[in-house]
């Protein structure tokens, strides 16, 4: 007797014979198929990924992180472009945050429901679906030419900031809506004021689900290159940021946000297109590094979702 | 409709041609109503009758949401301020009005930050003071004794009953003067069914207590008086023995002995 469904292995008692028999090569031949598919998707990915560490495993060292670029590639390192893509993300999520749960609060908290914000929510969905080089040529006519933060930290946040905004409002706009009615009603019942209601149980209870999809939107930015090259990132910086702060009253600088900067791809980019094949090795070496940097900001998502799932139970 | 020996009993509530809309759906039609003063009113009819949404008309939790219309009056002595009144606001009536709901509904948070939610919102209270008015909320809701080793613990980890006492406590903090049940024990079983009933019936003798319930034999043990309700109108109101021993209406009678609804 078998207890699983094994569609292979289970016994016919022989009174229907011919189609069972037929329906279930589909099934198994479906089966194969998909397993096929599903091993040479996972194989080509496996195959990048281990041409790209081969490729840079044997650059990656202390020296390759704490090193500004070079024209030798061997003395050649990531530390202006991690720094910089650190700093972007930062503002970034900075832009981002507030813009995005504000937006998504007043949409399903305030707003009426109408034609309106019917539209409004469509073109936030189209918004996600923008080219990023468009998103770039906004920023270069409104941050650089309208406002003129020039070619700066300030900028690229700020770009990348609009380019994930939709994502962030799309998620927290999902995270407020699984916030229960119940809940809301209860808050309201004791005399809280919509407010009170939003800044005690809705916007804390929401949290959870607004981190991870900032974070999982910072993951997917973090690659950005065309809108940054679009708002004149360098790649060649062989120098720091201003530090953020000074000796004098009042002790702290904003003057970093304007300095020029430049990121990880844009590093990547810059070596791929250098004739010299140790370049390249950089390149490899310095896309390790960005993987893990989105490797490590996936875990930090799920693990921000898991600990506000542990902690809030309807 | 009330016998004349309770015409001497004071007022709390009362409503004078109520009618509720939502949208086009017209729910209440006229209830004329009173709502004696520290006593249980139970809310009976079949499903749809309108009773929860009579209930919610008492605290104006129909304003969460838009389309919702009232017409007629709703008064709330002792000061006779019409409720339902759009010039008066929601939030003043809701602090006066405190409700506990179908489902069991605490905050995640911790059982102390549930209980002293509704004083906080009010004004910036000293700590010591809320410590002392969550407690004394816990007591009043039977939960203390349980819970005083936990206060900071969340309120889920609570049984189902013990979160409606919960929920019972905190709607107590604020020392509402009425209190609405919209049919608080569907959810539970019936021992936490029970506690529940026991701490209505303890605390009518101090806040005026409305109870809309499905159970009949739950309206006949708690409540003083009982209103019957049937497709939107007030079929009969009077004393609870009344109304299961000797209703006036044919209607009436034959949903108390369970011939419908």
């Amino acid at each position: 007797m078998h207890l699983e469904n094994d569609i292979d292995k289970s016994t016919s008692i022989g009174v229907v014979k011919g189609p069972i028999q037929r329906r279930k090569w589909t099934d198994l031949v479906f089966a194969a198929g998909g397993l096929v598919t599903m091993v040479l998707a996972l194989a080509v990915l496996l195959a990048l990924l281990g041409q790209l560490v081969m490729d840079g495993i044997g650059r990656l060292s202390w020296q390759f992180l704490t090193s500004y670029p070079s024209r030798f590639p061997t003395q050649a390192g990531i530390l202006s472009a991690w720094i910089g893509t650190v700093i972007v993300m930062i503002l970034t999520a900075l832009a981002a945050v507030p813009l995005g749960i504000g937006a998504a609060i007043y949409l399903e908290e305030y707003a009426r429901h109408n034609w309106v914000t019917d539209l409004i929510e469509i073109n936030i969905a189209n918004l996600a679906g923008v080219p990023s080089i468009v998103y770039g040529l906004m920023a270069l006519g409104l941050f650089v030419y309208q406002f003129h933060l020039g070619h700066s930290f300030l900028t690229a946040g700020l770009t990348l900031g609009m380019l994930i905004l939709p994502m962030v409002i799309i998620a927290t706009r999902e995270a407020i809506r699984s916030v229960p009615s119940q809940i809301r009603e209860a808050s309201y019942a004791l005399g809280a004021t919509k407010w009170q209601t939003v800044r005690d149980h809705v916007v804390p209870y929401s949290m959870g689900g607004t981190l991870t999809g900032l974070i999982l939107a910072l993951s997917r930015a973090v690659g950005e290159t065309a809108p940054l090259i679009t708002v004149g990132a360098l790649s060649f910086i062989a120098f720091l940021p201003h530090p953020p702060w000074q000796s004098t009253f009042p002790f702290f600088s904003l003057q970093w946000m304007f300095d020029p900067f430049t990121v990880m791809p844009i590093q990547m980019f810059n070596w791929v297109s250098r004739p010299q094949e140790e370049f390249h090795l950089n390149a490899a070496a310095a896309g390790i590094i960005l993987m893990l940097m989105t490797l490590v900001m996936n875990a930090l998502a799920i693990s921000i979702r898991a600990r506000f799932r542990a902690r809030i139970h309807w | 409709m009330a016998t004349g020996s309770d015409a001497r009993l004071p007022v709390k509530a009362e409503s004078k041609a109520l009618s509720f809309y939502y949208g086009a759906l017209h729910a209440l039609k006229g209830i004329s109503l009173v709502i004696p003063e520290r006593h249980a009113t139970a809310l009976i009819g079949p499903s749809g009758c309108g009773k929860t949404t009579y209930l919610r008309c008492l605290n104006r939790m129909h304003d969460l949401y838009a389309g919702n219309r009232y017409e007629g009056e709703v008064f709330l002595y002792p000061e006779g301020v019409n409720i339902v009144a759009p010039s008066v606001d929601p939030i003043e009536i809701r602090m006066r009005v405190g409700m506990v709901f179908q489902k069991p509904n605490p905050f995640p948070k911790s059982i102390y930050e549930n209980v002293a939610y509704g004083l906080r919102i009010r004004q910036s209270v000293r700590r010591t003071e809320l410590d002392e008015a969550v407690e004394r909320a816990l007591r009043d809701a039977a939960l203390w004794t349980e819970v005083k080793d936990r206060l900071h613990e969340p309120a889920w980890a609570l049984s189902g009953g013990q979160q409606q006492r919960l929920c019972i406590a905190r709607a107590l903090a604020t020392g509402p003067e009425l209190l609405l049940f919209d049919e608080p024990t569907s959810a539970l079983d019936p021992t936490a069914t029970a506690r529940i009933e026991e701490l209505v019936t303890d605390l009518k003798q101090r806040v005026t207590i409305v109870i809309v319930t499905h159970n009949m034999q739950q309206a006949a043990r708690i409540s003083d008086f009982t209103a019957f309700m049937y497709e939107g109108k007030l079929v009969e109101f009077d004393r609870t023995e009344i109304i299961y021993t000797n209703p006036s209406n044919k209607l009436t009678e034959a949903y108390v002995t369970g011939r419908f609804g």
